[in-house]
């Protein structure tokens, strides 16, 4: 009967819980009626949504010509925010994937809520390369389906119909995982919440979950095959998001480095995107129990770790470019660092490589304040990144009579604040109905009951 | 009396035991498989660590299915790529050859884990019998909060109900139950 709770590590979860504390703790949040801060907050996020749409459904009806390209730059903000919010989407499979098989036991208290960032993430991502199709409506000859052009198939050699299996993959997995890792905890809400819809919304989702061992060891070997699967396809994705750029002849993007590069950014990007939400969540749903400074200290500790990469990164472009002799190539970096983009390129450089610089000193990770300052410049950062390395690239290209500038509409910049509102809104919701917090694996990593 | 004794034949007599602890259930498993006793399941909030060494469970035979049907998977693209690509309708794009073997290559990784993902996933739901809508039979109604049961089948005629109870007793189960399970025939 007696548990000593030993701590010869600092507990990962404050404040004794016991398994029950934990299930009333998080499905509490979800049977209180919704916060007055939260009611502001969908306001202001599904009204950022609705500028969203009707900004789309302008475009879509009158043509992409409502965007700010030309014939030199025709790739800019769409593209830019493609490769952001995919980017957003990596740091969920991180935590949940890479996390677990490195058996980093406080991933625990933030897979639930990566995951669904990344879920969210990756739709707002979708909704890019659809409108930049001109004629969204015939987005399905992205598919190889018999057809009566023909059959006339897709060109298996293009990265953008590899792009295009990568992003639906990576939607299709990540979602899988997330749901399989939920129906314990949809089991715990179905057995505990009052008759109602939510109770037969979660009865019929738990799929007749009872908590059987027998099932449990089957679960634990799916997680850890779906954790070995989505490893290597999150590396995957961002590199063919990469590819998308690396296989064409533009200095800048022409480059080997871009895969480990964006893969690199992506993981920072979207673990600062992690920690903005979380320290969010952890101070309106009163979680500071569950998302300790311990865990706060860690994924800092990875932003420096990425952030330390996307400088190499930097660096290693600009050495290329210097050793490879190549005018043209030379001539892209020191135009991105010093041309009329400059400005974009050093908001990229102070936000990214210097910004996190703080997050050495333990009393900086220590402090939320500071942390989440932090992550909004990398979020701010890393948006200019994509920005740089598309728009930079493109408008001064091999022939000076080309040359061009860009600015982006304000049928653009609805889109992206309308994307936000999308995120936003559907990351709210998620708080409201599913808990945000895993119990089960929070349970299992308790010191409660437990001598060892 | 032939109706009697078939009925008695088919009762199935379980000893329900709930404890609030993973030592708890732990040690309580590990006991009752030394002395023999027959572990019908055990039911716990949480994925609990050498439950299955203490339950005598072999390792789940899925990483088989996720391993065939992913070969099966990047097989089946490869050749769908070949047969689209240089067989069904060729077409010349920028001079590259019909066999683009190394440009197929990401598209097949994606299939791949598309396929053995999948499959692992249904065949893990299917195998344990998890459907959507499925109704929930619980040993005991906190199972998915904190609690801990261990169900016993009484396969033995030697079994001692009295005898096993005062154990779990003594290693500190809170609840005790005998339950009969009928069949129908």
């Amino acid at each position: 009967m007696a548990s000593i709770p030993t701590s010869i590590h600092t507990p990962l979860i404050l404040g004794e819980k016991t398994p029950s504390v934990v299930t009333t703790d998080i499905c509490s949040a979800l049977e209180r009626r919704p916060t007055l801060s939260w009611w502001i907050a969908i306001a202001i996020s599904s009204s950022m949504l609705l500028l969203g749409l009707i900004a789309v459904g302008y475009q879509i009806m009158t043509g992409i010509g409502t965007w700010g390209l030309n014939n030199t730059v025709g790739w800019a903000f769409d593209i830019t925010n493609f490769v952001f919010w995919v980017g957003i989407g990596h740091a969920g499979t991180l935590i949940s994937a890479v996390l677990f098989l490195f058996r980093q036991k406080w991933r625990t208290s933030v897979n639930r809520a990566a995951e669904a960032m990344t879920i969210i993430a990756v739709m707002c991502a979708g909704i890019f390369p659809l409108i930049h199709m001109g004629r969204p409506w015939l987005a399905h000859w992205m598919a190889p389906y018999p057809n009566t052009r023909g059959p006339l198939w897709i060109n298996f050699r293009s990265p953008l119909v590899w792009d295009f299996f990568a992003i639906s993959t990576y939607f299709t997995i990540s979602f899988v995982f997330w749901y399989v890792g939920m129906i314990p905890d949809l089991a715990t809400l179905r057995d505990r919440l009052k008759a109602g819809w939510r109770k037969t919304a979660a009865g019929f989702l738990s799929l007749g979950w009872n908590g059987s061992f027998r099932t449990w060891l089957h679960y634990e070997t799916v997680y850890l095959l779906l954790a070995g699967l989505a490893t290597p396809l999150v590396i995957s994705v961002h590199t063919i998001v990469s590819w998308d750029f690396a296989t064409s002849v533009i200095p800048g993007w022409h480059t080997t480095i871009l895969p480990p590069y964006f893969v690199a950014g992506a993981i920072f990007s979207g673990m600062s995107m992690v920690l903005t939400l979380m320290l969010i969540a952890r101070k309106t749903m009163h979680l500071e129990d569950y998302i300790t400074k311990q865990h706060v200290g860690a994924m800092c500790k990875i932003l420096i770790a990425t952030g330390g990469m996307v400088a190499m990164a930097y660096l290693t472009e600009f050495v290329t470019a210097l050793y490879s002799n190549s005018q043209y190539e030379q001539f892209a970096f020191m135009n991105r660092a010093l041309g009329p983009f400059s400005w974009a390129y050093w908001i990229m450089v102070s936000c990214n490589i210097l910004s996190p610089q703080i997050l050495w000193f333990k009393a900086a990770r220590s402090n939320m304040l500071v942390v989440f300052m932090v992550t909004i410049f990398i979020n701010i950062g890393m948006w200019f990144e994509r920005f740089v390395i598309i728009v930079t690239s493109l408008h001064r290209d091999y022939l000076p009579s080309n040359w061009t500038s860009y600015s982006p509409t304000w049928i653009e910049i609805a889109t992206l604040v309308g994307s936000f509102g999308l995120f936003l809104t559907l990351f709210l919701m998620f708080c409201r109905f599913i808990p945000v917090i895993a119990m089960a694996e929070v349970k299992g990593v308790l010191s409660h009951g437990r001598r060892k | 009396m032939a109706e009697g004794s078939r009925k008695l034949a088919s009762d199935r007599r379980f000893l329900l035991a709930v404890f609030t602890s993973e030592d708890e259930i732990l040690a309580a498993t590990t006991d009752a498989r030394d002395r023999g006793l027959t572990i019908a399941d055990v039911y716990t909030p949480y994925a609990v660590h050498g439950l299955d060494k203490a339950m005598d469970l072999r390792p789940s035979r899925l990483p088989w299915v996720c391993f065939a049907l992913g070969l099966a998977g990047a097989s089946f693209k490869v050749w769908f790529e070949f047969w689209t690509s240089a067989s069904d309708w060729p077409i010349n794009i920028g001079g590259k050859p019909w066999n683009s073997l190394p440009a197929f290559f990401p598209v097949t990784f994606e299939v791949m884990v598309l396929f053995a993902a999948l499959s692992t996933v249904a065949a893990f739901l299917l195998g344990r019998g998890l459907l959507p809508g499925r109704r929930a039979k619980l040993a005991s109604p906190g199972v998915t909060d904190d609690e801990f049961a261990l169900v016993i089948e009484e396969t033995d005629a030697s079994f001692c109900v009295d005898e096993v109870t005062a154990r779990f007793r003594v290693m500190g189960a809170t609840y005790i139950e005998e339950r009969i399970e009928q069949e129908s025939i």
